[in-house]
C-alpha cells in the first residue's frame, strides 16, 4: 500500500453531518414526512355527491408531506450529486453525450407546442404537423432515405420498428425467415431486438480490423436469414468499408440491411446510408441531435426505410393533401399493409422541436462540420494516449477511439479500477467493457462539443493514470474513488437482496 | 457556429499532432464512392435569432391548449405543473446527464428514482415500481410480454375498454413476438363476461381501470378468476391521477398495473414525451423489464444507490433480455416524482377530489341538455356522452371557435356505433367559466 493511501485510509473527508463542503448529505422523502404538510396549494373542493361507484380509495396511501422549499433543497442537494454534461466532459462511447443548447429547452416550452393535445382536431395543430414534416425532411436529406416513421419513442424502439417492418415485408413475399445476423461488436439492444421479433441471433464475428469478417458473413447468409443488424461506424469507432460490400450479399441473399444509427455523428454531411444499400435505420434524436438524455430518457427514434420497406410502417402517417396535413390513424386505404401502432399517440414532440432547433441551427454546413471536429477530436485523443494506453486496432479512429486492457498488463489494476480514478480526476468515464470483442474495452467519444483545452486537460489526466499504473499502484486504484459523493458501492449486494423501494418502520395499513 | 469550439488554429495544431493535412483526410477509411460529392441540399446555419423565430411562427399556427376551454383527454390530460418541477427538472445535472452507470457520481439520479419507485407502488398499491419505460401502451405490451414469460402462455385477452391505442400497440407487438390477443368489442351497455373466457391457455387479462369509457370497475373478481385458471390480471391506468380517490389496481388483486404518469409533473407535448410506469408483485421482480435502482451500502457503508439485477437486460443478457428497452423516460420519472413530492398525501389527494368533483358538477350540467345522454353509472374526471348526431364535426366546429370540447370516439374508434359518442375530461384547471362555455355551445350547436 502506498503512502498516499495509508494517509487516506486514516483519514475520514466527512463533517459530523455526513457531508463534504458543498456535497451535502440528502435524505429520502420519505424520511421528511410532515403529515398533512402539502407544497401546493389546491382551491377548496366544492361538495360533490361522488360517482365513484363504490370504489373510493380506502386507507393513506403513505405519500410524505413537504413544502415548496424542502421539496427545491432536497432535488438541488440530489442534482449536485449527479456528474452531466453541463459539467464536463462525459466521454461514453456510442452514447454521444454532446452539449444540449438551451435554446431548444426553450423552444419545446412555447405553448404552442408544448401544450399542444395529441388528439385536437387536425386543424387545430397545422403548425405541429409541418414540423414533423419539416424534421422528416431534414432527417431524410441526411440518411439519404425515402420515408421514415416518426413515432418511435427511444433508439431501443426504433429497432423493434425496423425489424419488425422488415419481418412484415417478408411475410407480405410470403417467406418465413428465421435468423438475424448480428456483429459480435453490437450493442445489446439488437440481439434483443431481433429476439423481441422472435428472431435466433447469429452473432458474426469481426476480423483482425475490427470490421465485420465478409467470409463469415458469407458463409452464415441463406435462404432463412431476414437481416443483418450493423452498426456503422461500428462500437469499435471504426469505419465498416465493406459496407457496400455487405449489402450487396446481404441484397443477394433476399436479406434485409438494418443499419444501427447510433453512430451517425461521425457520418453527417459526408456519407448518406441511404447510398450505402441500407434498408432501414433508427437514428437517436438524443444523441446525434443534442436532445436531453435526462438521466437516462426520454430518448426518440425515429425509423428511416426504404421504399421496399415504407408501406409497412407503423401508425400514424403523416400525410399532405397539397393544402393541410393530416395524420392516417387507421390501417385503410393506402395505409391497409401499415404495421399498426407501436405506441399511443404521434411520437415524442417534445424531442422533435429540440432536434429540429438543433439542426436549423447547424444547419448542412454545421452538420459536416460537427462530424469533422468530432471525429479530428477522437483522433486527437489517439495520438495523444496511443503511446501509453493501448489502442484495440491500427490505424485511424471515426468519432469514438477503443482501447483496451492490454496497457495495464500485470498491474493489478483493471479497467474499472481506472475508470473510477477518473472519477476523482473530475471526469466521466468512458464506457467499459463494451464492445465485447477486446478485453477489458475503453470506449471513448468526446463529441464535436469538445474544446481543445478540455481535451488537453483530459489527456493530461489520462496519461498520468497510466503512469500511475504502470507504477503499480494499484491500491491507489482499487479504493478509487475517493472523492465522489459515495465510495464504491456493493453492487453484488444489491441484486442478491434487492431493495427496490423504502418501506415505512411499521406499515401505513397497519394503523386502520 | 456556436455549439463548435474548435478554431481554424486548434484544427491545425491537433492535425499536426494526428499526422494528417485536412479533416476530410481522416475519414479515407470510408470508400470514395460512398462519400458525398456535395454537400446536403439544407439550409445554412442560423444564430438564435433566427431558429427562434421560425419555429415560433409554427407554434403560433396552432391552438394551444392553455389558450382554449379544453375538455380533452383520453389518455392525455393537462393538468397544472407547479413552478418549482420545471425549473428543478431543468438543472443541468439532471437534464443532461445519462443513464447512472458509475453510481458513485449519479446518486442523484439514482435516489431519485428510488423514490419514484416508492411513489409508484404505492399509488398503485403494489410491491414494486421500475424506472419507468417509454408510455402507458408500451408499457402495457411489456406487461404483457411479462405474463407471457411468467406462464409460459402466449395469448391474452384485451377487454373492450382499454384505450385502443394501447390495445393496437398490445396486438402489433403480439403480431411480431407471437403471442395472441383476443381483442373484445367495446361494451357500452352491461357488462362484457371477461370471466367466461378464461382459459388454461390464457396468459393474461388486461382491463383499464378508469376504462376507456371512463367507467370505474371492481376487477377484484375478474383477478381471482385468473388466479385460478393460473392467468395474471394487467391493469391499464391512463390517468393516474384517479389513483388519489379510487379503489388502486393493487387493492383488486392485479399483478402487473401498467399506467401512463403523463398528468402528473408533465406537459401534453402533442403525444409525447410520456411516461410508463410500470409496477408488480414482489415474486415477479426478476422478470420485470426495465431499469430498476436499488439501495445498497458504499465502502463506507454509507447508504447509497445503484442500477440493479441488471442480469435482466439487455446490455448483460443481449437475446435472452427481458425486453430490449435500453433507456426509460428518466426525465419525465423525475417531473412525475417532484410533482408527487409536492403534492405529497394532502395534495394528492385534494388533486384526485378537485378533479371528480368538476367532473360530477359537469356530467350534471351536461346531461340536463336534451338529446345528450350520460353514458356512465360511474367515473373519474372523464366520461362518455351521447349525442343526437355525430360527435367529430362537432367538435371541429367548436375548435375553429376556440373551444376543445373533447375527443370524438371515431377519432380512435371507426364505426357508425361510435360515432355519436364523445369523451369530455375535466381536470383542476378547468374553470366554471369554461363549463359555461361548453354547455352553452352544445346547447347552441344540438339546438
Amino acid at each position: 500500500m502506498s503512502d498516499w493511501s495509508k494517509a487516506v485510509s486514516g483519514f475520514s473527508a466527512q463533517a459530523q453531518s455526513g457531508g463534504h463542503g458543498l456535497d451535502i448529505e440528502e435524505p429520502l422523502i420519505f424520511e421528511e414526512d410532515g403529515p398533512g404538510r402539502s407544497g401546493v396549494d389546491l382551491p377548496p373542493v366544492p361538495k360533490f355527491a361522488d360517482r365513484l361507484g363504490g370504489l373510493r380509495r380506502q386507507g393513506k396511501i403513505g405519500l410524505p408531506g413537504l413544502s415548496e422549499p424542502q421539496v427545491v433543497r432536497h432535488y438541488t442537494r440530489l442534482s449536485q450529486k449527479n456528474y452531466s454534461i453541463d459539467t464536463g466532459i462525459y466521454p461514453l462511447g456510442s452514447c454521444t453525450m454532446k452539449h444540449n443548447p438551451r435554446l431548444n429547452e426553450k423552444l419545446a416550452r412555447l405553448p404552442g407546442f408544448a401544450e399542444l393535445h395529441p388528439l385536437q382536431p387536425m386543424a387545430s395543430v397545422q403548425g405541429a404537423l409541418e414540423l414533423m414534416d419539416l424534421l422528416a425532411h431534414w432527417l431524410k436529406t441526411i440518411t439519404g432515405m425515402t420515408a421514415i416513421a416518426m413515432s418511435p419513442a427511444a433508439g431501443a424502439h426504433g429497432e423493434i420498428c425496423g425489424m419488425m417492418c422488415i419481418k412484415a415485408a417478408l411475410e407480405a413475399r410470403g417467406e418465413r425467415r428465421a435468423r438475424v445476423l448480428v456483429p459480435e461488436s453490437a450493442h445489446g439492444t439488437n440481439p434483443a431486438t431481433a429476439a423481441t421479433c422472435g428472431y435466433a441471433v447469429d452473432p458474426i464475428p469481426a476480423d483482425e480490423r475490427g470490421r465485420v469478417d465478409l467470409a463469415a458473413l458469407k458463409a452464415k447468409l441463406g435462404p432463412d436469414v431476414a437481416a443483418i443488424m450493423l452498426t456503422n461506424p461500428n462500437t469499435c469507432g471504426l469505419f465498416e468499408d465493406q459496407s457496400p460490400a455487405i449489402a450487396e450479399v446481404v441484397h443477394g441473399a433476399g436479406a434485409f440491411f438494418y443499419l444501427d444509427g447510433a453512430n451517425l455523428n461521425a457520418l453527417l454531411g459526408r456519407v448518406r446510408p441511404g447510398d450505402l444499400g441500407v434498408d432501414c435505420m433508427h437514428l437517436n434524436l438524443h444523441k446525434t441531435f443534442s436532445t436531453p438524455h435526462g438521466g437516462g430518457g426520454p430518448g426518440s427514434g425515429p425509423v428511416a426505410l426504404a421504399p421496399s420497406l415504407a408501406r409497412f410502417a407503423p401508425l400514424p402517417w403523416l400525410v399532405h393533401d397539397g393544402e393541410n396535413f393530416g395524420l392516417v390513424e387507421h390501417k385503410d386505404g393506402a395505409a391497409a399493409d401499415a404495421l399498426g401502432r407501436i405506441k399511443a399517440f404521434h411520437g415524442q414532440m417534445g424531442m422533435f422541436v429540440r432536434a429540429l432547433a438543433f439542426l436549423m441551427s447547424h444547419g448542412g454546413d454545421g452538420l459536416r462540420q460537427v462530424s469533422g471536429d468530432a471525429v479530428l477530436n477522437a483522433n486527437y485523443l489517439l495520438a495523444s494516449l496511443k503511446d501509453v494506453i493501448t489502442p484495440s486496432f491500427t490505424g485511424l479512429s471515426m468519432h469514438e477511439v477503443l482501447f483496451d486492457d492490454r496497457f495495464l498488463g500485470e498491474t493489478g489494476v483493471t479497467t474499472l479500477d481506472f475508470a473510477k480514478a477518473l472519477i476523482d480526476e473530475g471526469y466521466h468515464p468512458m464506457t467499459m467493457y463494451f464492445p465485447l470483442i477486446v478485453h477489458g474495452a475503453l470506449l471513448v467519444e468526446p463529441t464535436e462539443n469538445e474544446s481543445k483545452e478540455s481535451l488537453d486537460r483530459f489527456i493530461a489526466s489520462m496519461r498520468d493514470l497510466a503512469q500511475r499504473a504502470a507504477q503499480h499502484d494499484a491500491a491507489f486504484f482499487q479504493s478509487a474513488p475517493h472523492y465522489a459523493p459515495r465510495r464504491r458501492l456493493d453492487e453484488v449486494a444489491a441484486a442478491r437482496k434487492p431493495v427496490l423501494r423504502w418501506r415505512a418502520k411499521a406499515p401505513p395499513h397497519a394503523a386502520e | 457556429m456556436r455549439y463548435l469550439p474548435l478554431t481554424e488554429a486548434d484544427r491545425r495544431a491537433m492535425l499536426a499532432i494526428v499526422g494528417a493535412k485536412t479533416v476530410d483526410e481522416l475519414f479515407r477509411d470510408v470508400p470514395a464512392s460512398a462519400q458525398l460529392k456535395a454537400p446536403l441540399d439544407l439550409p445554412a446555419s442560423m444564430g438564435e435569432i433566427e431558429v427562434e423565430r421560425s419555429l415560433a411562427r409554427l407554434a403560433v399556427k396552432n391552438l394551444s391548449a392553455a389558450a382554449a376551454p379544453s375538455f380533452l383527454g383520453a389518455g392525455a390530460y393537462r393538468h397544472h405543473v407547479p413552478a418549482a418541477v420545471d425549473y428543478l427538472v431543468q438543472r443541468g445535472e439532471f437534464l443532461t446527464s445519462y443513464t447512472p452507470y458509475q453510481p458513485e457520481i449519479a446518486q442523484g439520479t439514482l435516489q431519485s428514482l428510488f423514490e419514484f419507485q416508492t411513489q409508484v407502488a404505492l399509488i398503485a398499491d403494489m410491491d414494486v415500481a421500475n424506472a419507468s419505460l417509454y408510455d402507458g401502451a408500451t408499457a402495457t405490451a411489456e406487461a404483457v410480454m411479462m405474463a407471457n414469460r411468467i406462464t409460459r402462455r402466449h395469448k391474452a385477452i384485451l377487454a373492450g375498454d382499454l384505450h385502443p391505442h394501447y390495445r393496437e400497440t398490445v396486438e402489433t407487438y403480439g403480431r411480431f413476438n407471437g403471442f395472441d390477443t383476443i381483442a373484445r368489442k367495446p361494451v357500452l351497455e352491461g357488462k362484457d363476461d371477461l370471466v367466461a373466457l378464461i382459459d388454461g391457455t390464457i396468459s393474461c387479462v388486461v382491463v383499464q381501470n378508469p376504462g376507456f369509457f371512463g367507467e370505474l370497475r371492481d376487477w377484484t373478481a375478474l383477478a381471482d378468476a385468473c388466479h385460478r385458471a393460473g392467468a395474471l390480471l394487467i391493469v391499464a391506468v391512463t390517468e393516474i391521477v384517479s389513483l388519489g380517490l379510487v379503489k388502486p389496481p393493487g387493492a383488486m388483486d392485479a399483478d402487473i398495473v401498467a399506467a401512463e404518469g403523463q398528468s402528473l409533473g408533465n406537459a401534453l407535448d402533442f403525444g409525447g414525451p410520456y411516461l410508463g410506469l410500470f409496477a408488480t408483485r414482489d415474486k415477479f421482480v426478476r422478470q420485470i423489464p426495465g431499469r430498476l435502482a436499488g439501495q445498497t451500502v458504499d465502502a463506507e457503508g454509507r447508504r447509497g444507490f445503484v442500477l440493479t439485477l441488471s442480469a435482466r437486460e439487455q446490455h448483460i443478457r443481449r437475446e435472452k433480455a427481458t425486453s430490449n428497452i435500453c433507456t426509460n423516460s428518466g426525465l419525465c420519472a423525475l417531473a412525475f416524482s417532484i410533482h408527487m413530492a409536492l403534492l405529497g398525501e394532502a395534495g394528492f389527494t385534494r388533486l384526485a377530489e378537485l378533479n371528480h368533483a368538476k367532473a360530477v358538477a359537469l356530467a350534471e350540467r351536461l346531461a340536463r341538455i336534451d338529446g345528450v345522454r350520460l353514458v356512465n353509472d360511474s367515473f373519474f374526471n372523464e366520461f362518455t356522452l351521447r349525442l343526437p348526431r355525430p360527435a367529430a364535426p362537432l367538435v371541429e366546429s367548436l375548435a375553429a371557435k376556440g373551444l376543445l370540447a373533447g375527443v370524438p370516439v371515431s377519432r380512435l374508434l371507426p364505426g357508425p356505433e361510435f360515432a355519436d359518442l364523445l369523451l369530455v375530461a375535466v381536470t383542476e384547471l378547468t374553470t366554471d367559466a369554461d363549463i359555461d362555455t361548453l354547455e352553452a355551445a352544445l346547447r347552441e350547436m344540438l339546438r
